[in-house]
């Protein structure tokens, strides 16, 4: 691993002047010759809630593994709450794995105490902090019983507790609403805010765009091991141009002139992204050639369809570039169709 | 930082400490040496039994009536005073002047002798195996001559002064308890083997391992592992301690009395126990690296013969050194890690001299450390290569033994 440009510990900033919890720069990591992860570049600002997006195989887990110091990156440099090395503020940070796992004999009160030790929370204190989060989310009646007597969704949250028993600064976690229902999807959602509203810094990977959409204020996309979008949400929604929707009482006139070439009849409706010059060419020519306008509608992109658009971009690019360099980066299903062989 | 590692190191050590000794296997493994020691008395007391009846032969008598019964007088009186065992005499026949006596077909009925005394005192045959007639043929002599004179001959006693011990016994009953030593740090080594190398392998199957990644760095969750089995198996040694405790005040006197090693027994004891802490923690901290590369149970199973078959190796290698003290054999027991706490046990039983020990534990921990560090490197790049969802996905030892050049 390269040694970064900043100084061994201190605060890191960003070109805006946030603080950042988080930053690295060119992570690179390779797996027998499969590069998992290829030169991703993040800022996380502190106390922000912040979305890595990605396809299943993308480089979420790897990269968040890197940012965790749980393997170390081949190449580039990555500053945790102010450090080099992630595991030296292992306790300031919180981790919640995507293959989510507790000891089955150990009793629900224990495991947390056990989670908060493992960070420097004496294991008495552990306990008693144990038991008011089961009781503050209504699991106090499971307290003694043995994770394996538990629901895999108790048992879950009993690990999202023990995530957050000795109160981290940086709470990472890997799909954490894979294998919940919608009411804990929407409990966990909840806690994420909460966490964020006292200060902490959440980041969360997941291939479920709509909660990103309600939590993050950024997020970094990540396909094919590259990140091809870092940013605010709202940033990555204006990657798209809105959509125009247009119903006329008109169906023929001049004024058909004037819509894109692209745009498309459907129903009553028109559709069709909104020109570069904007709408005001477009609302003139409709009202100076009498197409009587019954609505008109423009909608921003959303998260998912510039989600979509980004990925889908970097995808054909990773394509092409493995195309014309074989040694490049695959996919897994090239991975696995070259371990078949 | 260190004392993090420590801190975070006694975390794990205790987890797994009160999981194993609260779990219901835990009387299995305090039951373990009742099984060999079963086994092995029932298989002495059968094998006893038939060796007391391979060594107490009877031998025929077939001579006239008053010859016979001279020659087993004559045996009665001196068997004794014969070095070694002595068959018993029976007669098989009276003998009238004239008669003779068919041995070889006494011998091919089956008459339960195994062998037969014919002719005369002054002239006897002896019929039997080649291997009986070796053995027997002098002693058959002696008696027959005794049995053969007019007068009885006389004995004349023996004072007899007794020593505890000579140079020579001494030396060599040392080396039975530096055997002996070797044997028993071998035994619980072999014990706990199974026990580590599955270890990591529950939490591979719980899927902890990797919060315990993230949240300790990894040579501590080796060393965690490593402090708690051996903390399981002082208290596996305490219960057997104590039973053996039990039955040598009980009097047992089969027991087996060892010579006092060469350093004395307490220093022996506290030797043993650092040595066995030393042979454990090497042979631990190899087997949890390979155990680590383990994701399966069979994979363990798979793992658990190649490394019995070593450790047997390193004990067969320590021992082998034992009976040549002073070459270069017994010093590269010495040298080599994993046979070290063997040999070096050895010593202790044999020589007084300290500062070897000294030299030899600092020698033994600094390769421990060695160890876990390597393994843990190499756990932490085989194990957590990829995301659940990820794609290349090879695990524990499939990925090393395929592993393809980068």
């Amino acid at each position: 691993m390269q040694l970064g440009e900043w100084p061994v510990s201190g605060n890191v900033v960003d070109a805006g002047g946030a603080e950042l919890a988080i930053e690295a720069k060119g992570l690179v990591k390779r797996f027998d010759g499969f590069t998992a992860v290829d030169g991703v570049d993040i800022a996380v600002p502190k106390g922000a809630i912040y979305g890595i997006l990605g396809p299943n195989g993308a480089g979420k887990t790897t990269t968040l593994r890197m940012l965790l110091g749980i393997i170390d990156p081949d190449s580039g440099t990555r500053r945790v709450l102010g450090c080099e090395r992630p595991t030296d503020v292992a306790r300031r940070i919180g981790y919640l794995p995507e293959e989510r796992g507790l000891y089955p004999a150990m009793k629900a009160v224990d495991a947390i105490a056990f989670l908060g030790a493992l960070r420097g929370v004496p294991l008495k204190e552990g306990r008693r902090k144990g038991r008011e989060l089961l009781e503050t989310h209504g699991l106090g009646y499971a307290a003694d019983r043995q994770i394996r007597q538990l629901s895999k969704g108790m048992a879950q949250q009993v690990q999202l507790l023990g995530t957050l028993v000795h109160q981290p600064d940086l709470v990472i976690f890997d799909e954490p609403f894979s294998g919940l229902d919608a009411i804990n999807q929407g409990k966990l959602e909840g806690t994420i805010r909460d966490l964020a509203a006292r200060g902490t810094t959440v980041i969360f990977s997941t291939h479920v765009i709509a909660h990103a959409e309600r939590l993050c204020d950024q997020i970094a996309i990540i396909a094919g091991g590259k990140v091809p979008f870092a940013g605010p949400v709202d940033e990555a929604r204006d990657r798209l141009r809105p959509q125009v929707r247009l119903e006329t009482r008109a169906q023929q006139g001049p004024w058909r002139a004037a819509l894109p070439p692209e745009a498309r009849h459907e129903g009553a409706f028109w559709h069709f992204t909104l020109p570069e010059t904007g709408i005001e060419p477009l609302l003139r020519a409709l009202i100076e050639g009498e197409a009587g306008i019954l609505s008109l509608s423009i909608e921003r992109a959303g998260l998912h369809d510039a989600f979509v658009a980004i990925a889908g971009e970097a995808a054909a690019r990773a394509l092409q570039d493995s195309e014309a360099a074989p040694t490049h980066t695959k996919g897994p299903k090239q991975r696995e169709a070259a371990d078949v062989r | 930082m260190f004392a993090e590692k420590l801190r975070a190191a006694f975390v794990v050590a205790r987890r797994d400490f009160v999981a194993v000794i609260f779990s219901k296997t835990f009387i299995f493994f305090l039951a373990g040496p009742l099984f060999p020691l079963v086994v092995g008395a029932m298989a002495g007391s059968i094998g006893a039994q038939v060796q007391q009846d391979l060594d107490n032969p009877t031998v025929g008598v077939a001579m006239p009536a008053h010859q016979g019964d001279r020659l087993i007088r004559a045996r009665d009186a001196m068997a004794d005073r014969m070095a070694g065992p002595v068959p018993s005499f029976v007669v098989l026949e009276r003998l009238r002047d004239g008669e003779t006596f068919d041995a070889r077909g006494a011998l091919a009925k089956g008459s339960g002798v195994a062998a037969v005394i014919t002719g005369t005192l002054d002239a006897p045959v002896l019929t039997g195996t080649a291997e009986r007639l070796g053995s027997w043929q002098g002693m058959v002599s002696t008696f027959a001559a005794r049995a053969r004179s007019a007068s009885p001959a006389s004995f004349p006693d023996v004072r007899s002064e007794v020593v505890t011990t000579s140079v020579a016994q001494q030396r060599n009953q040392q080396v039975l308890t530096a055997q002996a030593g070797q044997v028993l740090l071998f035994l619980l080594t072999m014990l706990l083997a199974g026990m580590v190398l599955s270890n990591l392998v529950e939490e591979k199957g719980n899927k902890i391992i990797e919060v315990l990644a993230a949240a300790i760095p990894m040579d501590a969750l080796f060393l965690g592992k490593l402090f708690a089995m051996l903390a399981v198996s002082l208290v596996g040694i305490a219960v057997w301690g104590t039973g053996y405790g039990v039955l040598v005040v009980a009097g047992a006197r089969a027991m087996p009395v060892l010579a006092a090693p060469a350093v004395g027994w307490p220093l022996f004891l506290g030797l043993g126990f650092l040595y066995f802490a030393m042979a454990y923690l090497l042979l631990g901290s190899l087997f949890l690296s390979i155990g680590g590369m383990a994701s399966t149970v069979r994979e363990v199973q798979t793992l658990s013969m190649p490394i019995t078959m070593m450790q047997l190796m390193v004990f067969f290698f320590a021992s082998y050194a034992l009976a040549r003290p002073g070459t270069w054999i017994e010093t590269a027991a010495i040298v080599f890690p994993v046979s070290s706490p063997f040999a070096m046990l050895a010593q202790a039983a044999q020589k007084p001299a300290l500062w070897p020990h000294l030299l030899a534990l600092g020698w033994q921990a600094a390769w421990v450390l060695l160890i876990v560090r390597m393994g843990a490197g190499l756990f932490r790049r085989t194990v957590l290569k990829s995301g659940a969802g990820g794609a290349p996905r090879r695990r524990g030892l499939q990925a090393v033994l395929r592993r393809r050049p980068a």
